[in-house]
């Protein structure tokens, strides 16, 4: 029997931890990510704004393999993603591949998306147990460990249609962080819940930023809450980054005409 | 020709070991159908065509062949090839994978209707294939679909007399005996619709009541 594997992220030394190569996404005949280049180092809180359209969810649902890329690599940890070197020759992965570097990526959705026929215990331990082999015990104390870190240390035993939105989000995020992943992704984890369940699930997000080395990558509306956990904010424009830095000054003096107004439109 | 109440007595033991082989058919066949539906309906979803295709083949052409047909396609035919099975087992066969085309759609509206971010969800957990099938795509997919399952299987309870024809002896095969013997025929036939309609009727009702409650 193992004993507590407690699977350390990699030092947090800056190593580039996500990298776009010349990605391109197309859905019909738009082109929603145009030769994209750009990089997350380890450890980095990084959000992405911009318009609704710009391609910021596309770059997270390609990280999460939910879709495929046209066009150009991604590279997680220094392995492809969606590719297989084989012989020095790129090759589209097999299931296997993306599983095993996939693995190392969690998300939390805009829509929660927990598993409304299990408990909020199983919806944690569910993946643990079956995709990292842990024991259910250890898997379970695990999940208790995450629920009261999301202050849901009470609801257990109780199926996901009794929480509310707030408290689901929370629950999602828990079932995320129980993966051990090195980069969360979180999309718009927020914008389906009432204004008054926002700032709950924030603090958790806030916690879980300055108290761990996770990276993150976050698509938000929010924009005091991407001041308060961003090492650096893109702005994107038509599929391209066409500002980044850090959040200060992003958000107090950006450079580019359309970071103004789209920021003017959303402060 | 007038109802005669003895006759109708006579009959009844033989209908009761009619109805139990009636019985022992449909519940034989809805297993079948049941799990043969799922496997369609799993493989319409195969990531692979060579996979989806050949079954879609295979499940139009049966659905859209009568069931009598095939009944005697595997009662008089599969015995040519030395693959014997008793006139049971036969019609079990024929109707479970009849009706498992039907079910298989059942379970492809339930499994359409799960939403793609659990789907989602799963793949972000890194849920093997086989995993998000089980634990999350079907427990949510047939909890829907239950009533309308329901449904065939009262379908199969009406076309088991078919089953008659290669030699079963259901309820039907019985009361065709019946009037052979004794050139009565009223009572028996009566009493094998009537035998029909008191365990469909209510069964109808009961999916009906389940279909409401699971919100349908």
């Amino acid at each position: 029997m193992a004993t507590e594997t407690d699977h350390t992220n990699p030092a947090v030394d800056g190593s580039e931890l996500i990298r776009f190569d010349q990605v391109t996404k197309r859905f019909g005949s738009n082109t929603v990510l145009d030769n994209l280049d750009f990089s997350v180092s380890s450890g980095k809180h990084v959000t992405l704004i911009g318009p609704s359209g710009s391609g910021k969810t596309t770059i997270l649902r390609l990280l999460m393999t939910l879709i495929k890329p046209d066009e150009g690599t991604i590279k997680v940890d220094g392995d492809y993603l969606t590719h297989e070197d084989r012989a020095g020759k790129l090759v589209p992965a097999g299931e296997k591949h993306t599983r095993e570097v996939r693995k190392k990526i969690g998300m939390v959705f805009q829509q929660f998306n927990l598993f409304p026929n299990m408990r909020v215990l199983r919806n944690i331990t569910e993946a643990p147990v079956n995709v990292l082999g842990l024991s259910k015990d250890e898997a379970e104390t695990r999940a208790r460990e995450l629920l009261d870190l999301v202050g849901l240390g009470d609801k257990c035993d109780a199926y996901p249609t009794q929480l509310s939105g707030g408290q689901q989000q929370r629950v999602a995020i828990a079932r995320a962080l129980a993966m051990r992943p090195q980069v969360m992704l979180l999309d718009e984890v927020t914008s389906a819940l009432d204004p008054e369940l926002v700032a709950g699930v924030l603090d958790v997000l806030r916690d879980i930023a300055h108290t761990t080395d996770i990276t993150m990558l976050c698509v938000t509306h929010e924009m005091n809450f991407a001041r308060d956990i961003s090492d650096d904010v893109l702005m994107f424009d038509s599929g391209r980054v066409i500002e980044s830095g850090p959040p200060e000054k992003i958000f107090t003096e950006p450079e580019h005409e359309r970071t103004r107004e789209f920021l003017s439109a959303v402060l | 020709m007038s109802w005669n109440w003895d006759v109708a007595k006579d009959f009844l033991p033989e209908l009761g070991k009619g109805l139990l082989i009636t019985l022992e058919a449909t519940a034989l066949g809805s297993v079948l159908a049941f799990a043969l539906g799922l496997v369609w309906a799993m493989a319409f979803r195969s990531p692979t065509r060579f996979v989806r295709w050949p079954v879609a083949a295979v499940v139009e052409f049966i659905r859209n062949t009568p069931l009598l047909v095939q009944l005697f396609f595997f009662y008089y035919v599969l015995p040519t090839w030395d693959i014997k099975f008793s006139a049971l087992t036969t019609g079990v066969i024929a109707l479970g994978l009849h009706y498992s085309t039907y079910t298989a759609e059942v379970y492809r509206a339930g499994i359409d209707g799960v939403p793609k971010g659990q789907w989602e969800a799963a793949t972000a957990l890194s849920l093997s294939r086989g995993r998000t099938w089980i634990a999350v795509i079907l427990p949510q997919a047939i909890r829907r679909v239950v009533p309308a399952l329901g449904n065939y299987v009262i379908a199969m309870l009406k076309d088991s007399p078919m089953l008659a024809l290669i030699g079963v002896v259901d309820m039907l095969q019985k009361a065709r005996a019946e009037g052979a013997s004794s050139f009565q025929y009223i009572e028996p036939y009566t009493m094998v619709g009537i035998a029909f309609i008191v365990i469909a009727y209510p069964a109808s009702l009961l999916m009906r009541a389940l279909e409401r409650r699971l919100g349908h």
